[in-house]
């Protein structure tokens, strides 16, 4: 069946735009619920007010992104078969038990306890909330697995063979899941997710500072964010790395688009920053800084690096969009990077609560972890192409046999949407946000008489203290 | 584990899942639609904010039934997933439109002041849409779809017949019928009276069109006359539509006495011998009268791959989810936290 350029690249573009909003839930759900969980078991253990204030605080940002991610992702799981009926035929022996084992394991276990979790304080103990909250947060991360297993198949098929019709058929389920890129893919996407959850905890927390209210749970919550991200923003990068020099074995064509690199070379040099010609297949004005990429790539000084044109112009990706969402990601990294270091510095100098400009330079990092995830899928998914399983199905002979004013008009809907329900959920969040816990912690005293901490929520404090007690 | 994956049998088995899990979605989701279809009808502000915070614990873990089915579809009959929702392209597209927004009115609502009654009519709107959009599928399915070489061979809209229509005002009849029960039985004062007069106007759109449904379908498919006149099928399929008549005349006469849970037990069951009637119409087929379900099946191994998670998980699902029911006990009360009601 003959199927237009332009049926595939609607197809493409609706993909890309619905899963390309769909992801940025997750992302938040998956920090933000680990987040909620790790304050309900504060509170509950400690029986400390103010992380109770900032378990209910965060959980409603949380409920807020987790019902986008619900909703945006039931579309996905439909979408698959309307609009790529030939790739669902050719990969349902394989994928389908993994959808459905994402269905099973992590979709239930996050619906059975999320009423419990937003619903359920007062109605069930502590501890239970508490078990309720880490079972959301489980049932996101293992939504996360299986649909990175699922992924890391198409981008490294293993443990199944294709038949003559193209329909593959497993031989090794084992093969089939852990796939070679799997828990490069899946270690890189947990960790971002956390990284991105702790810059929006501490960005939040940090307008807070700023205008001074709300000052015990903000600082609480303030230092236990920089915390994590001192910790995750390296351990991302030298993940990054490792899943980069995966993808080399794996995926040369890819890393080549990423490194911008043309030519087959030993000790190749990191583009810094150029602009891909795709259709003279070389660099313009290049920005090389030699031997450099041999060193992180192959860990050798004169390491060879397969290029582009090891294959041919039709197998290339489209090597700027590639070029380009790696050094938008790479670049996010190290600002997130630069950022927890610093304030690591202002901490170890007892002026974290105090910088103003530190706080006006987190709040700024809350949007980058959503970029650089977008980016980085940008990275792996536009790098597979033209494949959409790698080596063994192309994209171009994946999609439905739908005619392409369907595609256009549910492409225009969805469009316009998700823009409608992404500004609502910006409102309301900004809402939730900017409006803070409440402060039912009693105020502290600090170095000179009565500090202001909690000073305007004095009388509401006292009584809740009183509470908290009994 | 794989050589048992290969006889006759294996597939049925997996069919009788498959039927298990839509079952379970419409009468739990069905459950929350049907509270969106009447949600508009409530006279009062306290009404919609209780049969609001009635389902909201619960409506995400009946959508995912959804979500189950849609992967089980993909996983056990791949031939059913990409030959249907092609063919069911702009319904199903237009039902997951009409789901985003009621399900994101669940949250929204409650933060929104000046605006909330958009979320109320976004919720309810919502649910009627997707609901009308499964009744299309629905009836699309009893017709048949074109199929050519093992793939959907028609336009974007040759899932359109009346038999849809008629099928989509009963889901909304049957839905409603489902979400006023419910709501007899989890609120009580003026919502409750509320919930038992839209239970009226309920029960009758759901009988007319069960009968216009039942006498449409073979009028319109040969097929599905054959399989319910031919003898001796006539006799022994005379229990289920009298059995629903039944079961109808009961529903009428309970909905202001009796025990709370009476009315919606019953419209349960309505939807149970509904459906009943359903896989009747259509057995053996994945996709009606092309591919049956020994011929659509995955493989052997892929089929032994998920039997272990169904087994061992599923129920465990269902045990939790009926969990959450029971924490959720008793007569709704609004609640002060969860999706961020002001504080």
């Amino acid at each position: 069946m003959e199927t237009s350029a332009l049926a595939v690249g609607l197809a493409r573009a609706q993909f890309a735009f619905t899963v390309g909003f769909h992801i940025l839930w997750p992302t938040l759900s998956i920090g933000l619920a680990w987040f909620v969980a790790l304050l309900s078991v504060l509170w509950w253990r400690t029986g400390k007010p103010v992380y109770r204030d900032l378990m209910r605080f965060w959980m409603r940002l949380f409920a807020l992104g987790f019902g986008m991610g619900v909703i945006t992702g039931i579309v996905l799981s439909y979408e698959i078969g309307a609009n790529w009926a030939l790739y669902s035929r050719a990969v349902s022996n394989v994928l389908g038990p993994m959808f459905m084992y994402e269905a099973l394991t992590a979709f239930f276990l996050e619906a059975g306890f999320v009423g419990i979790m937003l619903f359920g304080e007062g109605r069930v103990s502590k501890g239970a909330h508490s078990f309720a909250c880490l079972m959301v947060a489980c049932g996101a991360l293992f939504s996360a697995t299986w649909i990175i297993a699922a992924n890391s198949w198409m981008q490294t098929p293993g443990g199944a063979v294709a038949d003559a019709r193209g329909i593959f058929h497993v031989t090794d389920w084992w093969q089939a899941v852990f796939t070679a890129s799997f828990p490069y893919r899946l270690a890189h996407m947990v960790c971002a997710s956390f990284l991105t959850g702790a810059f929006v905890v501490a960005g939040v927390s940090a307008f807070h500072l700023w205008r001074g209210q709300h000052l015990i749970a903000s600082r609480t919550a303030f230092s236990l964010a920089l915390w994590l991200a001192l910790v995750l923003a390296p351990t991302q990068i030298a993940l990054g790395d490792l899943h980069g020099r995966n993808t080399l074995k794996e995926q040369p064509v890819k890393l080549a688009a990423m490194e911008g690199l043309w030519d087959t070379t030993k000790g190749p040099a990191m583009t810094v920053i150029a602009w891909p010609d795709q259709d003279a297949q070389k660099n313009l004005y290049a920005l090389d800084i030699p031997h450099l990429a041999s060193l992180y790539l192959t860990h050798s000084w004169n390491g060879e690096v397969q290029g582009l044109k090891a294959v041919s112009p039709a197998d290339q990706p489209n090597v700027p969009v590639v070029f380009f969402a790696f050094r938008i990601m790479v670049g996010i990294g190290m600002v997130l990077l630069a950022t927890a270091l610093t304030g690591l510095v202002l901490r170890l100098r007892g002026r974290l609560y105090a910088a103003r400009w530190f706080q006006f330079l987190t709040m700024a990092t809350t949007p980058l972890g959503f970029l650089a995830v977008l980016a980085g899928w940008t990275v792996t998914e536009a790098g597979r192409q033209p494949w959409i399983v790698y080596g063994h199905l192309r994209t171009a002979d994946a999609v439905s046999p739908v005619s392409a004013g369907a595609v256009t008009a549910s492409l225009l809907i969805f469009f316009a949407v998700y823009n409608i329900l992404l500004l609502a959920f910006l409102w309301f969040a900004a809402r939730v946000a900017l409006k803070g816990p409440a402060d039912t912690s009693p105020p502290t005293r600090e170095h000179r008489g009565l500090d202001r901490t909690n000073v305007e929520s004095l009388p509401r404090a006292a009584g809740a203290f009183e509470q908290a007690g009994a | 584990m794989i050589e048992l994956m290969q006889g006759p049998h294996v597939p049925l088995v997996f069919a009788a899942v498959a039927a298990f899990c839509v079952t379970v979605y419409v009468l739990a989701d069905g459950l929350d639609l049907g509270v969106g279809i009447v949600f508009l009808a409530a006279p009062r502000e306290e009404d919609r904010d209780l049969m609001m915070a009635s389902i909201e614990p619960v409506w995400d873990g009946n959508e995912t039934w959804l979500v189950m089915g849609g992967t089980l579809l993909l996983a056990a009959f791949p031939a059913g997933y990409y030959v249907l929702l092609p063919a069911f392209y702009l319904p199903i597209m237009f039902m997951l439109f009409a789901l985003i927004f009621r399900g994101i009115a669940f949250e929204f609502r409650l933060q929104a002041t000046r605006f909330r009654f958009l979320w109320d009519i976004a919720f309810s709107a919502g649910s009627l849409l997707a609901t009308l959009c499964q009744g299309l599928i629905l009836g699309g399915l009893i017709e048949g779809v074109p199929v050519k070489d093992g793939l959907f061979a028609g336009g974007p809209f040759s899932f359109f017949s009346v038999l849809g229509l008629l099928c989509g005002v009963g889901l909304v009849g049957g839905y409603a019928l489902i979400g006023a029960g419910w709501l007899i039985w989890k609120t009580q004062g003026p919502t409750q009276v509320f919930a038992r007069e839209i239970a009226h106007a309920a029960v009758i759109l759901t009988a007319v069109m069960m009968a216009l449904v039942s006498a449409w379908s073979p009028l319109a498919v040969p097929e599905v006359a054959a399989r319910w006149f031919a003898l001796p099928n006539l006799a022994l399929l005379a229990p289920v539509p009298l059995l629903t008549a039944f079961v109808l005349v009961a529903l009428w006469r309970g909905i202001w006495e009796g025990p709370e849970p009476r009315t919606l037990l019953l419209a349960l069951a309505v939807f149970a011998l509904g459906l009943v009637g359903l896989v009747v119409s259509l057995w053996p087929y994945v996709v009606p009268r092309t591919v049956k379900v020994w011929d659509g099946a995955a493989d052997p191994q892929t089929l032994a791959f998920i039997a272990v998670g169904l087994v061992i998980i599923l129920p465990v699902v269902l045990s939790y989810q009926a969990h959450a029911y029971w924490v959720f006990r008793g007569k709704t009360t609004v609640h002060a936290s969860g999706y961020g009601a002001p504080h």
